[in-house]
């Protein structure tokens, strides 16, 4: 009798015994778990960008880019080519590299304008979409925008169009380059506010 | 009882044998730092084999102490025993004595080390200016080394990659730079590591007494690439590197037949001009290596590829798969384009 009646007293008393060695341990192991899964969290960031080694085919054609403005068939601009480099964090930066590499900022000046004109700007004299650019560069412009046709592979061309149009904050924030690498001529593109496209017309030349 | 203590000796001797031919078959190479063809690297292996030998013995020392104190532990038993708290004086002193002299020995031992380590230090920082030496500006860059010879003569001053000729027993001061990220000049051969840093000038002597090739590695990670980023160092007697230098003064070698001229015409209407220099021709951009006599140096890639027609055929036409990150874009040249321009690259001697 007396046994049994001892005996839930004593399951009790195992049970907080056992509790009271368990807590210590489960305590930390709890935080661990979240501390865990708050980590977890930050791999939801990882592989924001894939890195491609191959160049993909070019989204541009050469020839698809003309010197007039004149257009066949029924009036309306043409439907704007997307520009896989907008999307690509590493290609504006590459672009930013490559534009002072191939000596770009020789005539644009980090952008701010100086024998060619600025590209900070909201001022587009020869339109402001990637195909535009694009034809810029691989086309040259009068007064002394060389063509740069066959010289500049096309997958970079596409790098420093995205580039280009960073300047102006035309594209999402989180591609733009943050940092100058160099010489800290401005302020990154960034931080620079997007810029309303606006058409302009050429510099008079005197 | 004898015979498993054999078995464990034999054992224990296999593995230390096999241990210490891996460790030795790193020795002797062209890139190793125990293996020194230069004063700057005599000192530096000399500091090595001393730290290795003095800290052998005492890790020997320390082993045999531990394994004596296990043999001689006293045995625990069951019930409590009363603490000993009035020692046998002649116990104590022995243990006194046995502390004060293994901390003195310690003592002495460091301080033997710091006197090697540091007479070590102060050869490798001898004052080096009127050592009337040669003078090689050397810029890392994501990945490879452009160098430049440098002389008092505007003429002399020559740029090339990759390949650093020396004279043989004549000092040679490096100056190190980065071009965008930091990275390391280490030719174990001859010198200890030193770092290219963007925006700072750092300064390394060192000197061949012993005429051979020798690979220089980057050691600082330097983005993707790190590990196919590495120099040959080739020491020669003073007349061959005289007429080597010589030759690397001048201007390219023209194209002399209509091939020649169409590989030439090739590489300067193509993407090739935008960041490759070929002096004597109007390409001088300084992006990428200078490929004036590209002919005469062993490798490409930076010491990746060995410089063949093979080699140089597929590092233009995309030499990402051969070193994906590279800044090399791919190329689409025509097989007749590609050829003739592999013909005008190989000429240039």
């Amino acid at each position: 009798m007396e046994f049994k009646e001892n005996f839930p007293a004593k399951a009790q008393r195992r049970k907080e015994k056992l509790q009271r060695r368990i807590r210590p341990v489960f305590a930390p192991l709890r935080l661990c778990g979240k501390i865990f899964c708050l980590l977890l969290l930050c791999f939801a960031s990882c592989k924001r960008e894939q890195r491609q080694f191959a160049q993909p085919p070019s989204n541009f054609k050469s020839y698809d880019v003309t010197m007039s403005d004149l257009h066949p068939g029924s009036p309306g601009l043409p439907q704007p080519v997307p520009n896989p480099s907008d999307q690509r964090a590493f290609d504006t930066n590459e672009g930013k590299r490559l534009f002072t590499q191939y000596n770009c900022s020789g005539c644009h000046f980090n952008g701010g304008g100086g024998i060619g004109p600025p590209l900070m700007d909201e001022k587009w004299i020869y339109g402001e979409n990637p195909e535009n650019i694009y034809s810029t560069i691989i086309e040259g412009r009068p007064n002394g925008m060389p063509s740069f046709r066959q010289k500049i592979p096309d997958a970079q061309v596409q790098q420093i169009v995205a580039y280009v149009r960073s300047m102006s904050g035309q594209l999402r924030k989180d591609v733009m380059p943050t940092r100058n690498d160099t010489m800290n001529a401005r302020r990154s593109e960034q931080r620079t506010e997007r810029e309303k496209p606006q058409h302009s017309s050429p510099p008079l030349n005197d | 009882m004898i015979k498993t203590m054999s078995t464990t000796l034999h054992t224990c001797k296999r593995l230390v044998a096999l241990t210490a031919a891996l460790c030795f078959s790193s020795c002797g190479g062209i890139q190793s730092a125990i293996n020194p063809a230069g004063p700057n690297a005599q000192s530096l292996s000399r500091l090595w084999w001393w730290f290795f030998v003095v800290c052998s013995i005492v890790f020997v020392l320390v082993m045999v102490a531990l394994l004596l104190s296990l043999r001689n532990r006293t045995r625990e038993s069951s019930e409590l025993v009363a603490p000993v708290l009035e020692p046998p004086a002649e116990a104590e002193r022995r243990r006194r004595n046995v502390i004060i002299s293994a901390t003195t020995l310690s003592g002495i031992t460091l301080f033997v080390l710091l006197v090697v380590s540091f007479s070590a230090g102060r050869s490798l920082t001898a004052d080096l200016p009127h050592k009337n030496g040669l003078n090689v500006d050397v810029v890392g860059h994501q990945w490879w080394w452009e160098v430049r010879y440098k002389d008092v003569d505007a003429s002399n001053i020559f740029t090339t990659a990759n390949e650093i000729h020396i004279p043989v027993g004549v000092p040679v001061l490096f100056s190190l730079q980065g071009a965008d990220v930091i990275h390391s000049f280490w030719v174990p051969n001859l010198a200890g590591k030193k770092d290219l840093i963007p925006g700072k000038i750092n300064n390394l002597w060192l000197q061949a007494d012993k005429p051979g090739v020798y690979r220089g590695q980057c050691a600082e990670y330097c983005g993707m690439q790190h590990a196919q980023m590495a120099l040959w160092i080739v020491a020669e007697p003073q007349e061959q590197f005289n007429a080597w230098r010589q030759a690397q003064t001048q201007t390219s070698i023209p194209p002399a037949s209509d091939s020649l001229k169409r590989g030439q015409q090739v590489f300067l209407s193509s993407t090739c001009v935008m960041c490759h220099a070929i002096n004597g021709t109007p390409a001088g951009s300084n992006i990428g290596p200078n490929l004036t006599h590209i002919a005469t140096r062993n490798t490409i890639g930076a010491a990746t590829l060995a410089n063949t027609r093979d080699h140089m055929a597929q590092w233009i036409k995309d030499s990402q798969s051969v070193k994906p990150g590279n800044k090399m874009p791919q190329n689409n040249f025509s097989e007749a384009d590609l050829q003739a321009l592999l013909d005008y690259l190989q000429s240039l001697k």
